[in-house]
């Protein structure tokens, strides 16, 4: 009954050799290359992008330095900010959507799918038209009359965080809501039947019962609002992230090696948040 | 409380979806405004699709994201649904890490990954390209694929396919007349939201690309980088169209084989008391 | 029907730690209808696996009609088995589902069609070959499982709690219907069950298991009137155990006491000799109590529930020593001593069974 299981089913002996492209793949594009970051994140700086094989923990020592982690504490601050305010946003409508009455609910997964597959640029697009000085949001509040200066809105830093998190609530939606669907609601009904009010139900019950969805939520809403660097570009913000320096290191200031080390530190950061993730008997991400 | 969760719900996913659609629609209707920038309306045109139409190098941009797309897509959904059977079925010390080590690309922001290519590549004196973007896209499509399979084998019934054991089938005849039949959905399912990945990136294809080879999200955003054009407008909206028009026709088929097992059960519940 | 078809020599098997099996052998003649019972996790399923090539055991030989076929892949193996959940192929309608043994085989169109359609009707299904499986109710599924595992006429068919998920009603309905079929085509059946009431009642001999061993091989009367072990006999039925002394036996009844008091078992039940330790096991329903004492019987206790089951009263007696019996009152319902009241417990010596009196373990 246990134990043994598949090992001999379909395929037999020769599914063994269907590993094979995958962990070559795994080995020469994502192994090689990290561990070669790694290695020059050690590096010295040559002319021209070039890197010389000397030996150096000066790139990481630079982190230290205050102009390079205020950038990286921005970045976390953002990605905290974008993962909070999503999470606010995007729980209760996952949660009134799983609660919805199965028509609705068809068409709500609709509306909420449609934009994240819809390129994230196209997205923040539209936002840019929406903010700009002469577009319709300052139309409107001068037509009523609240302002009679336009407001210079993009690039501050409330419309990059704005970006980040219309670009990310999906991510936060989607396992919040399959979270809330899958709960046993006769649970909830059985602490309102116990005298519970609604509120202290939801506290009590509710919420420890979704929490696997809200972190996997945070999860995927943290780690990747990391890495957007367009975001802040495309907002016309002057907002240096993780990001923009590592690009400008890369593609700029060519100082490859101090680029490897920030990766490697936002690796290390992503590593932790994953380790933390599991440790806290979080499933596998990725589908929901 | 019941009646105030029957007024709060519907006014609060309203707005939300308001707030997620305004910039969409934004994109759309200013694709027909008549100005040269991005600025304020200056009336009605469809200038900007004909121009759009016969840009040459948007039609290039465009070729090259889908030729792209069906390589690494392809290449990804046979490496990735090889994978996942490969790993379901048999057991070695390391299969867990090597199980991390392929779904990383999916996990860690993609930035790393790409300034890890531009590196290597230059390291390598791999020139880049079309082959370079093809290789990096198929790698960060693989995990989509291999995340779905996996997760349907691990939820199928391991006793179904002993049963064609057990009738005869070789082990081989048990893989195709069986689980990949079984598994073909996931797969399926797994490649679209890998094709929509590839069509989206901006951020590893902004790294690995050549100097002669650009995809359509890359034109889109060097074009809203220098402040956009009506003409970029006008490409977001084809997309838009594009992506609303498959998605629909993805959720309704799935609404529909939802109906039918609907239908199956109820079907199979009738059967119950009239026995043969 | 002499003729052995299957037997398992000393077959072991472990998955890491500990033994599922330990040591099992096993003949099974042509014909027969073998039942495996045991509780879940006693190792019966891992034995059915083993025979259908499912499983390697760890020791031990398979042999099918006098071919060693331990090391042969299950789809060598003229034994077709019905799973548990029916494991009928979700993207393949009936009649593709019953004919895919004979595909794979592959015997011609024609031939697997009249053979489809006569296992069809075997199992009265016909009308629904074109349906699909999620289309069907547990019991067509069921149905289905069986024609698909008979349709390649195997020598062996291995059935691993087939009627479990259905409802008691369809489940009695469906065990009548499988003991017909066995009967009419004369195939070997080796089941599998965790219910004693289903396994008494469709086979010919039963395994009991428990923990990878056999606790009793024999006939369903066997296994009823002389359990082996204390565990078979409280496994099958219910039955109150007494350990007591042998202090005489003579003219075919022996006497035996405990601290609670005495009693008698006919010697036809036990070679009993005096001044032998022994437990005897009776029967619930077997068991009496009355409100006045009966000769050769001392086991009186309190009443402290009457319950009605199924036509008769139950009455529970607490003895001294604190053992809880079920008795039938022996009164009928309408004078069956009160709660509170003292009572006398008793049984015809001749259907009281000495636990290991005779010893039935054999292959």
């Amino acid at each position: 009954m246990s134990g043994g299981k598949g090992a001999k089913m379909a395929g037999g002996r020769g599914t063994r050799l269907f590993i094979v492209p995958m962990a070559m793949v795994a080995v020469l594009f994502v192994a090689i290359p990290l561990c070669y970051v790694l290695v020059i994140s050690f590096m010295t700086r040559g002319d021209n992008s070039t890197v010389q094989a000397i030996f150096t923990a000066e790139n990481y020592r630079r982190l230290l330095d205050p102009n390079y982690a205020r950038v990286f504490l921005n970045s976390m601050l953002l990605a905290l900010w974008t993962t909070l305010l999503a999470l606010l946003l995007g729980y209760p409508f996952g949660y009134c959507m799983a609660r919805a009455n199965r028509r609705w609910r068809a068409l709500l997964m609709l509306l909420v799918i449609v934009p994240f597959w819809t390129n994230a640029l196209v997205r923040l697009y539209g936002w840019k038209i929406l903010l700009q000085a002469n577009g319709p949001v300052n139309t409107v509040l001068r037509a009523l009359g609240l302002i009679d200066q336009p407001l210079r809105m993009l690039g501050s830093y409330g419309s990059v965080l704005l970006a980040m998190v219309y670009c990310l609530i999906p991510f936060m939606i989607l396992p919040c809501h399959s979270a809330v669907d899958k709960m046993d609601w006769s649970c909830v009904e059985a602490a309102r039947d116990l005298g519970a009010k609604p509120w202290y139900a939801f506290l009590t019950v509710t919420l420890p019962l979704t929490l696997p969805g809200i972190s996997a939520g945070c999860v995927l809403v943290f780690v990747p609002s990391l890495g957007l660097f367009f975001v802040s570009d495309l907002m016309g913000g002057s907002l240096m992230l993780v990001g923009n320096l590592i690009r400008d290191q890369l593609l700029k200031s060519r100082d490859w090696p101090f680029g490897a080390a920030l990766s490697m530190l936002l690796m290390a950061v992503t590593v932790l948040i994953f380790g933390l993730y599991r440790r806290s008997g979080g499933k596998d991400l990725g589908v929901f | 409380m019941k009646k105030r969760r029957k007024i709060f719900s519907p006014v609060y996913m309203t707005l939300l979806l308001i707030a997620m659609y305004l910039p969409i629609v934004m994109v759309v209707i200013y694709s027909f405004n008549a100005g040269r920038t991005i600025g304020a309306w200056q009336g009605f045109t469809t200038m900007w699709y004909d121009r759009l139409l016969q840009n040459a190098l948007m039609g290039d941009a465009l070729k090259n994201s889908l030729v792209l797309a069906a390589w690494s897509v392809a290449l990804a959904g046979v490496i990735g649904t090889l994978g996942a059977i490969g790993m379901a079925k048999s057991h070695f010390r390391g299969k867990g890490a090597l199980e991390t080590l392929s779904t990383l690309p999916m996990m860690i922001p993609e930035i790393i990954l790409g300034m890890a290519y531009l590196v290597i590549f230059s390291a390598v004196g791999i020139p880049l390209g079309m082959p370079t973007l093809v290789v990096t896209h198929m790698t960060f499509c693989v995990p989509y694929v291999y995340i779905n399979v996996s997760s349907r084998l691990v939820g199928m019934d391991p006793s179904v396919e002993e049963a064609a054991r057990d009738l005869g089938a070789g082990p081989w005849r048990v893989l195709l007349d069986i689980t990949l039949p079984l598994v073909a959905p996931a797969v399926a399912s797994g490649m679209l939201l890998a094709l929509a990945m590839s069509l989206d990136d901006v951020i590893i294809s902004f790294f690995v690309t050549g100097a002669t080879t650009t995809t359509l999200p890359l034109k889109v955003y060097t074009g809203l980088r220098n402040g956009g054009t009506p003409e970029i407008n006008a490409l977001c909206t084809l997309l838009l169209g594009a992506v609303f028009v498959l998605v629909s026709l993805a959720q309704l088929w799935q609404a529909r084989q939802r109906r039918r097992q609907a239908r199956d059960r109820e079907q199979a519940n009738r059967n119950q008391p009239d026995r043969a | 029907m002499e003729e052995v078809i299957l037997s398992l020599k000393g077959i072991e098997k472990s998955f890491g730690e500990g033994d599922v099996l330990a040591c099992i052998d096993l003949d099974v003649r042509k014909g027969e209808f073998v039942t495996l019972l045991g509780s879940s996790g006693c190792g019966k399923t891992t034995t059915l696996r083993i025979i259908a090539g499912l499983e390697t055991p760890d020791a031990g030989r398979v042999v099918l009609n006098g071919q060693d076929v331990t090391d042969l892949s299950p789809e060598r193996r003229n034994v077709n088995t019905v799973f548990q959940n029916y494991a009928l192929f979700p993207h393949m309608n009936v009649e593709k589902n019953v004919a895919y043994g004979l595909r794979v085989r592959g015997v011609s169109k024609a031939e697997t069609r009249e053979r489809v359609a006569q296992m069809l009707r075997l199992v009265q299904m016909e009308n629904f070959a074109k349906r699909m499986p999620s289309q069907l109710s547990g019991g067509q599924r069921q149905r289905i499982a069986i024609a698909r595992a008979l349709c390649c006429n195997p020598a062996l068919l291995l059935l691993d709690e087939p009627l479990g998920a259905l409802d008691l009603q369809l489940r009695r309905q469906m065990q009548v219907e499988l003991k017909r079929l066995q009967e009419k085509l004369g195939i070997t059946f080796i089941y599998i069950t965790h219910d004693q009431e289903e396994a008494l009642g469709m086979s010919d001999r039963i395994a009991v298991m428990r923990d990878g061993r056999f606790e009793q091989i024999g006939t369903p009367q066997d296994i009823f009137e002389r359990p082996a072990t204390r565990y078979v006999a409280q496994f099958i039925g219910q039955s109150t155990l007494l350990d007591a002394q042998v202090e005489s036996a003579a003219d075919g009844v022996a006497t035996l006491s405990c601290p609670d008091g005495q009693m008698r078992v006919s010697l036809a039940r036990g070679a009993l000799r005096p001044g032998e330790e022994a437990t005897v096991c009776v029967r619930n329903e077997r068991m009496r109590a009355s409100a006045s004492p009966v000769e050769g019987f001392t086991l009186a206790g309190t009443v402290n529930l009457n319950r009605y089951a199924a036509g008769a009263l139950m009455t529970h007696v607490t003895l001294p020593s604190g053992l809880d019996v079920a008795a039938v009152a022996a009164g009928g319902l309408e004078d069956a001593p009160a709660v509170g009241s003292r009572a006398y417990l008793y049984w015809d010596p001749a259907q009281a069974s000495v636990v290991g009196g005779a010893s039935h373990v054999r292959g």
